[in-house]
């Protein structure tokens, strides 16, 4: 008898990382992007895309709320909020 | 084709002829000479495998994991300390099914440093999920390589198997080992079809994170397949008797023991010695006699049940000890036997990190004032589980 133990490439994202969020989420401003994508870049679940010119957005279907984006924005654009905000 | 050989180059003609491809070991005492012999072979090249040197046990348990994964038949042997050091990658190994065929030369643990045989790093390793087996001679570890592959490799088991030899008492003793012909063995393990492996031109992952939603099913898919096992083993040794003309594996051995008052329960080498003591006491008139244990995983429960329930005394003889305890083979072997009250029944539940909920613990009173259970699991989702591999 087998349990499941494989699976084709692509099955992590089935795996809806982002209810593993706890208290906060990124917001992104808009504000002052000047489109370095240096949040693109540093997000562990690659879930931030440029959506336009000085435009990103992270899917939070599978944003963990880490908060490297924040934290690695030069402009401030990002901050953290409470999930319910 | 009989030899005169050492243990451990019995082991090596055995895997050798079992054409196996991959090959990794780190060399400790009294294992050494298993694989010494088999990096022989493969320099000559009396055998077309890699043989893959590595800085560690763990490395070597690592390597062939990762050859078992691509659907190459894989070896390797091990002793004490080395198998404890490999024992994060075992636990491994028989949770992604891979079929490996590793020989345990049977040593006791440190601390004090101590070379000589027990069982105690074997049986350390009982809960991996791996099936063990434990032989008495040369012949018998010769023989076990081959009925342990064909035993793994089964698309319905898909389970590793530890075969087990008594360090320096069997690794290093030299006994007449009959050979057989490649022929015969071929006839007997054809070559290794994997059900699934990694394989680019058809990519899977394997190991993955199996959350507490799916992780208990792998754990009594496991214990099922283990139960399938016991039936399976006396069916390959008949095979084997049948090409070879000598007995094949069995979950039991018995001797003398259907006359017999007082019974003797071992494992290993010690049962030759066994043998001619009951010999010895008979002739002074006593009616004793032998369960060897060939299979100790999975545990012939049923089985040895029915050979002791009606005996005087039995006497169970291990190398090995659950410390704070009793002997891990005396706890299990007087476990078969508890008629009095209470009823003790056993369940399992919680694993991977399954919620334990009042619903639980109510099919646990359903089933445990019902029934006599030992090993029940609780919660479990049969829509996850398949009798063959699934993606």
């Amino acid at each position: 008898m087998f349990g499941p133990l494989v699976a084709k490439p692509g099955s992590s994202k089935d795996n809806k990382t982002g209810s593993w969020r706890m208290l906060k989420k990124p917001r992104f401003l808009h504000e002052n992007c000047v489109g370095c994508g240096m949040c693109k870049l540093i997000c562990p679940e690659a879930c931030i895309d440029k959506k336009d010119k000085n435009f990103y957005e992270p899917d939070y279907s599978y944003c963990k709320g880490c908060g490297l984006c924040s934290y690695i924005c030069p402009k401030k654009d990002i901050v953290m909020v409470k999930e319910e905000e | 084709m009989r030899k005169f050989l050492e243990g451990s180059h019995a082991v090596a003609e055995a895997v050798k002829l079992s054409r196996v491809g991959v090959i990794s070991a780190y060399p400790i005492t009294p294992q050494t000479h298993i694989v010494e012999r088999l990096a022989e072979f493969v320099a000559n090249g009396e055998l077309n495998a890699q043989f893959i040197n590595v800085e560690s046990e763990h490395s070597a348990a690592s390597v062939v994991l990762g050859a078992e994964a691509t659907g190459v038949r894989a070896f390797t042997a091990t002793s004490s300390q080395g198998l404890i050091l490999m024992s994060e990658v075992l636990f491994n190994i028989a949770g992604l099914r891979l079929p490996l065929v590793l020989v345990c030369a049977n040593r006791a643990l440190s601390s004090p440093i101590n070379i000589w045989n027990d069982h105690q790093d074997a049986v350390a390793l009982r809960d991996s999920g791996w099936i063990q087996l434990y032989a008495e001679n040369n012949q018998e570890v010769h023989d076990f390589i081959y009925q342990a592959y064909k035993l793994a490799e089964n698309p319905e088991i898909m389970l590793p198997v530890m075969v087990n030899m008594d360090g320096y008492i069997l690794t290093h003793g030299m006994e007449p080992v009959d050979i057989p012909s490649q022929e015969e063995v071929d006839k007997f393990l054809p070559p290794y079809t994997p059900p699934y492996k990694l394989d680019v031109e058809n990519p899977l992952s394997m190991g993955l994170l199996g959350d507490p939603t799916v992780y208990l099913e792998t754990r009594y898919a496991i214990q099922k397949t283990l139960e399938d096992v016991l039936k399976l083993i006396p069916k390959i040794g008949e095979e084997f008797k049948s090409i070879f003309g000598r007995k094949g594996i069995t979950l039991l051995e018995k001797y003398k023991i259907d006359d017999a008052e007082d019974v003797i329960v071992a494992m290993g080498s010690v049962c030759g010695t066994v043998k001619d003591f009951i010999d010895k006491k008979r002739k002074e008139g006593l009616s004793l006699g032998l369960l060897k244990i060939v299979t100790y995983r999975p545990f012939p429960k049923k089985e040895i049940f029915n050979l002791l329930k009606d005996k005087k005394n039995v006497f169970v003889l291990e190398k090995a000890i659950s410390l704070g305890s009793d002997g891990p083979l005396y706890t299990e072997i007087k476990s078969l036997f508890e008629n009095s009250l209470p009823k003790i029944c056993g369940f399992i539940a919680g694993l991977g990190g399954r919620d334990i909920t009042f619903n639980t613990l109510e099919e646990m009173l359903t089933i445990g004032r019902k029934e006599m259970v030992s090993s029940y699991f609780l919660d479990v989702n049969h829509t996850l589980l398949r009798d063959k591999f699934f993606v």
